[in-house]
């Protein structure tokens, strides 16, 4: 069993740990960045300074400190977490703080007179986000939530210093086993720009998807 | 578990020793970050195709993987094949490579932002190549650039924390030398927390100021 490459379905289990991450992460993340950004815009102030104390703590300081607070910290103070939770929790969190920036400024970049509109129809709030607010802005807000899943997907490999196995701590396992360096590191690098480039060209076929019907010149 | 402040005070100043090597760390990423940066974006416009496309793919593949493979990469496979740096040195390489895949879009953007008649006029009065960049376009591309440029800035100084993975004892590193030695993690885990907020809630400030300065001379 020397030979590295009898190694690779290690790295490959490895990569389904990241891949199942990465996925779990986006989505609390997804949910993150919607509730800390309408939060932000909300007319009550105590759920506007939440949301302000919420981004700016998670933007603050960086993922490996959080994800450290949460393995070695949370436990302390009563709050037990496996290692996969607690990574997933520290990535959604994290990136969630970026995504509702996002989503901020993707509403605050709808026309004020779509807003208005929405007041002259005797819309709700809730009627006015679903119908009119969201459709128009989340073209907007798509490329950039591409770029945090990637953001995101490169902040996996930071877990596997909490011994989750996924994709950089089987390499670390493959690298000590067999003494080879460059065949386990070359062959993640690989991996991870394979996921990325994954990520972002469904993003932006997504984003093509979503913004048909918003083409005004055909319309014209 | 109670918060205890003898302890805090008698691991501060571990921790501060870490926090300098911290801040250097980020001050050498960041230079590597800015003269790579911009040696990528000149490149990324050569007249070759070829280096054109080769360029895009390096800076898309940096850009894809984590920071934390790339560090062990350079801390592992480099020594195999020769190469023999210190772990300050790959840190601040590691950084600095990763960190110079955004800065040269950054350069990009403000480069592309130059009008097109200022390189006319620069052909017209019969500059050459290291002219027209260094007293035409620079002067005039850099400026508007500088918040987008500090903004990486203050992210690679949140990233450094993955310097500990190739045994830099900067802060995170003294943390876990501390939790390690005393089992409590409580306190030093924290106080990492507290040093990095320290220290980037001021420099996000600092960039809101630099935004509003730069914005208005455009």
């Amino acid at each position: 069993m020397n030979d590295p490459s009898s190694y690779l379905g290690l790295i490959l289990q490895g990569a389904l740990v990241t891949v199942e991450l990465t996925f779990l992460g986006c989505f609390l993340a997804l949910c993150m960045a919607f509730l800390g950004g309408l939060a932000r815009l909300s007319s009550y102030l105590l759920l506007r300074t939440l949301a302000t104390i919420y981004i700016e703590f998670f933007r603050g300081t960086s993922i490996f400190v959080q994800l450290f607070w949460a393995y070695f910290v949370l436990p302390l103070i009563g709050f037990p977490l496996s290692p996969f939770f607690a990574g997933v929790v520290a990535l959604g969190l994290n990136v969630g703080a970026y995504g509702a920036e996002v989503v901020r400024g993707g509403i605050l970049s709808v026309p004020r007179e779509q807003h208005e509109a929405c007041v002259a129809l005797n819309f709700n709030t809730w009627q006015k986000l679903w119908h009119v607010i969201l459709p128009q802005a989340i073209p907007v807000m798509l490329p950039t939530f591409g770029n945090n899943a990637i953001e995101l997907l490169k902040g996996t490999a930071v877990v596997s210093l909490i011994s989750i196995a996924d994709m950089t701590f089987q390499a670390q396992v493959v690298r000590s086993q067999t003494g080879n360096t460059a065949f386990p590191f070359l062959t993640i690098l690989l991996l991870y720009f394979l996921i990325s480039l994954v990520i972002s060209r469904s993003v932006r076929a997504l984003e093509n998807r979503m913004s048909r019907g918003m083409d005004v010149s055909r319309v014209q | 578990m109670e918060w205890d402040w003898t302890f805090v005070i008698e691991i501060l100043p571990k921790l501060i020793d870490g926090v300098v090597i911290t801040i250097q760390a980020s001050i050498l990423g960041s230079l590597v970050a800015m003269i790579l940066g911009l040696a990528l974006a000149i490149l990324r416009r050569s007249q070759q195709r070829i280096i054109r496309s080769i360029v895009y793919w390096f800076l898309e593949f940096i850009r894809g993987t984590p920071l934390l493979v790339q560090l062990y990469f350079l801390f592992y496979v480099l020594p195999d094949v020769g190469i023999v740096l210190s772990p300050m040195a790959t840190g601040v390489i590691g950084l600095g490579l990763h960190y110079s895949a955004y800065t040269a879009e950054v350069y990009r953007a403000g480069i592309e932002n130059v009008p097109s008649g200022q390189w006319e006029a620069a052909k017209a009065c019969n500059f050459n190549v290291k002219q027209t960049w260094v007293e035409v376009i620079l002067p005039q591309a850099l400026p508007p650039m500088i918040p987008a440029l500090a903004n990486y800035f203050v992210a690679m100084f949140k990233e450094t924390p993955l310097l500990s993975a190739v045994t830099v004892l900067e802060l995170m590193n003294q943390a876990r030398g501390i939790a390690n030695y005393t089992y409590r993690y409580f306190e030093p885990m924290t106080m990492v927390g507290v040093f990095f907020l320290i220290i980037s809630i001021p420099a996000v400030l600092g960039l809101r100021r630099l935004e509003k300065k730069y914005s208005q001379t455009l």
